[in-house]
């Protein structure tokens, strides 16, 4: 689904990924693990097309297209979903109208009508209810006043409204206490089938005991360095990136 | 964001620039007592009014311009203004029903979304539509005769209901008021005229549709709303023009007159020619609007969103005279290009237990200048007076500029003042954000902006809520990149 080939991308000046290589089938879950600059969350950002970053080298096919010749709308509509680090407050606007605006850009980007508003209040609402949301949260302003904690759980809300191929979770579980965490995993896991695939990047490997991924890949200084099992997210935790980093 | 969008939405179109071509009968520009006569004749007016004009025209002419706001522009020439123009075909009684009114004028209606044919009509909204210096047509006034509800053109009112017009006229804006609104007294043209008896519930929204279609001709129209005991009414105004190199002076007074528990809704959708990316042309909106409310608990409340025109110039106000009575003011105003906005309000509260509530929403694009300017003053007398204002900017790009020019003056310790101020940009995140969730740039623009805008637009009338929306996508359309 995702094939990522010596890809270099650049901060200003600054190199940060530096001929970094993924690919990711579909049905599969990865882990993006690494200390803290090496390029992970610049790796999400890339991905998803912001112009904070420039490609200076490489390819990204997301199903059989170019993905770095797309803007910004249309790598979403055609599948691929950023969970954000830090989500953004959008005030003055409801999260259920966001939620229908961006559902039906989705769908006339694939040809389909909008969706019916009965049809929509239903499913809000089913998500909701999986991933023990009040209620109230449907007519709150986007993440405005949400705790660290609220805002990465409407990330996930925005994740299975969306039901993108491809989700892309960029340190969700920062600022989760045990509980939220759990239920965030339990979004993440109900995406989990031959038709999605998941890329979480962590600093952690506790949110990996809740989303168990398929394979688990070091990123140290632009470059995965090493891939493995989810054993290796254990080693990660015991002996540190240093020891890792040594090791290669 | 990038020059290319900023640049593209430089060349976005005024979408009412357009002119109807028909035969008009205009003065010659000029001004003398002559003119105003002559203008008065026109319109079979009483003499007591020709002296009104007259006394407010000789008074004009030792008032100088102001030059305290912000916008400046190049000195007017008043006397190569035309002061009347009207479509020809038009007797002076005006048309008997829509079937007098020109084809072409009802086609002009037509063109800019409001239909004067009743069937045609919006649901539920009675329209005066006024073309140059005259009304043409007010559509459904047999309707609301039947509750007691008058609704004409002023012109018509000063022949049918002189005494109403004679009681209220300059009674919230004195002739002598200020500069421009002195101007509005010696030259009015035409307007709206409401009544609305006791007890009455205004049973539609009325709406009065301004126009200037002619080349150098003002539009001096004046506008009177009275309701009295316990009656309500809900009015809109919305205003075009064609695209003209040349500036043109708008000079509006607005009266409102509020009786004990009565309640005055008044919302301006206001889309006057703005001018080109180079500040060419487009309109001077120096309008004059003030409400007083007179009785006990009644109750105006303004509400505005301004994208148009060259420059804007306004303030309406209200006085809070009765006790317990309550003003509002809540604006949007949008300024890009070279657009330039100065705008706000006064709220003078002389009663015990006023209150007042300010919302003013500035958004300022390309190389425009936005600010507010609002004043609050607590009378000795206003015992437990209470106002509260929310002043916010949002600013798209970073050549733009807002302001806000708060004067408090608060003269019983028993008063409560709060004022709020935000200044904010659209940030990149958010825009990215949106994006990332499927939006195009324009959509993820326009969410923000509108989100900015909801306390002000949830209290306009639901179909012209959704009109503003419109409005100001176009206004804005390109302009974050």
């Amino acid at each position: 689904m995702l094939e990522i080939r010596n890809l270099h991308a650049k901060v200003g000046d600054t190199p940060v990924l530096k001929g970094l290589d993924l690919s990711v089938a579909s049905g599969s879950v990865h882990a993006i693990m690494g200390p803290n600059g090496a390029g992970k969350s610049t790796l999400a950002k890339v991905l998803a097309g912001s112009e904070d970053y420039e490609v200076t080298e490489g390819s990204v096919t997301f199903d059989g297209h170019d993905l770095l010749a797309m803007d910004i709308e249309d790598r979403a509509n055609a599948g691929l979903f950023l969970g954000f680090q830090y989500p953004v407050e959008v005030p003055g606007v409801t999260n259920a109208y966001f939620l229908k605006l961006a559902l039906n850009a989705k769908r006339k980007a694939a040809g389909l009508d909008e969706i019916a508003p009965g049809a929509f209040l239903k499913l809000l609402k089913d998500k909701m209810d999986h991933l023990e949301m009040d209620p109230a949260f449907r007519n709150r302003f986007v993440n405005v006043g949400f705790s660290g904690g609220e805002k990465k759980r409407n990330e996930i809300l925005q994740l299975l409204v969306l039901d993108p191929k491809l989700a892309v979770l960029d340190e969700t579980d920062s600022g989760l206490d045990i509980d939220a965490l759990r239920v965030v995993a339990k979004g993440v896991n109900s995406l989990r089938d031959a038709g999605h695939a998941i890329v979480v990047i962590t600093h952690y490997q506790r949110l990996l005991d809740y989303i168990v991924p398929d394979q688990v890949h070091v990123l140290v200084d632009g470059r995965i360095v090493r891939s493995g099992d989810k054993d290796l997210a254990l080693q990660l935790e015991d002996e540190g990136y240093a020891a890792v980093r040594a090791a290669t | 964001m990038s020059d290319v969008a900023i640049e593209s939405h430089l060349k976005k179109a005024y979408e009412h620039g357009w002119q109807t071509d028909i035969e008009q009968d205009v003065f010659p520009p000029g001004l003398d007592e002559e003119v105003i006569a002559a203008l008065s004749g026109r319109k079979g007016e009483p003499e007591w009014l020709l002296a009104w004009r007259l006394k407010a025209y000789r008074h004009w002419l030792g008032m100088a311009e102001p030059t305290w706001a912000k916008p400046h522009h190049p000195p007017i020439d008043y006397q190569a203004i035309s002061y009347y123009a009207a479509p020809k075909s038009k007797d002076a009684d005006g048309p008997k029903s829509l079937d007098d009114v020109d084809p072409k004028l009802l086609e002009t209606y037509e063109k800019l979304g409001i239909p004067l044919h009743e069937r045609a009509a919006l649901a539920g909204v009675a329209v005066d539509a006024v073309f140059d210096s005259v009304s043409v047509a007010t559509t459904f006034r047999k309707q609301l005769a039947e509750v007691g509800v008058i609704f004409m053109s002023f012109s018509e009112a000063v022949r049918e209901h002189p005494e109403l017009v004679r009681k209220h006229l300059g009674s919230v804006v004195p002739a002598f008021d200020n500069y421009y609104a002195a101007l509005n007294s010696a030259v009015f043209s035409d307007g709206s005229f409401v009544y609305v008896p006791k007890g009455v519930r205004c049973p539609m929204e009325l709406s009065t549709y301004f126009r200037i279609n002619s080349m150098n001709t003002g539009q001096f129209e004046r506008t009177l709303i009275v309701v009295e005991d316990g009656a309500y009414v809900s009015y809109l105004e919305g205003c075009t023009a064609p695209m003209r190199d040349e500036n043109q002076l708008h000079a509006a007074v607005v009266e409102l007159v509020a009786e004990g528990n009565g309640e005055i809704k008044y919302s301006t959708v206001q889309n006057w020619y703005p001018g080109d990316e180079q500040g060419k042309g487009g309109i001077y909106n120096f309008v004059t609007k003030r409400g007083i409310c007179k009785g006990r608990g009644s109750k105006i409340s303004w509400t505005q969103v301004e994208t148009g025109s060259a420059i804007t110039w306004k303030y309406p106000s209200v006085i809070l005279k009765g006790d317990d009575s309550v003003g509002e003011f809540y604006s949007v105003a949008v300024t890009n290009n070279r657009q330039m906005a100065d705008t706000g309000t006064k709220m003078i509260h002389l009663g015990r237990n006023t209150r007042s509530t300010i919302v003013a929403k500035g958004i300022s694009a390309g190389r425009s200048d936005s600010a507010y300017r609002g004043l609050v003053r607590i009378n000795p007398k206003a015992e437990g007076a209470r106002n509260h204002t929310q002043c916010d900017s949002l600013l798209l790009g970073d050549t733009c500029g807002a302001h806000t020019f708060p004067y408090i003056e608060v003269k019983n310790p028993t008063a409560t003042v709060e004022h709020e101020a935000t200044t904010s940009k659209v940030s990149d995140e958010q825009i990215f954000y949106l994006r990332q969730r499927g939006l195009s740039e324009e959509d993820a623009v326009n969410l923000v902006v509108n989100g900015f805008c909801k306390d002000v637009f949830k209290q306009l009338p639901m179909e012209f809520a959704v009109e503003a929306q419109k409005l100001l996508a176009v206004s804005l359309e390109g302009s974050v990149g």
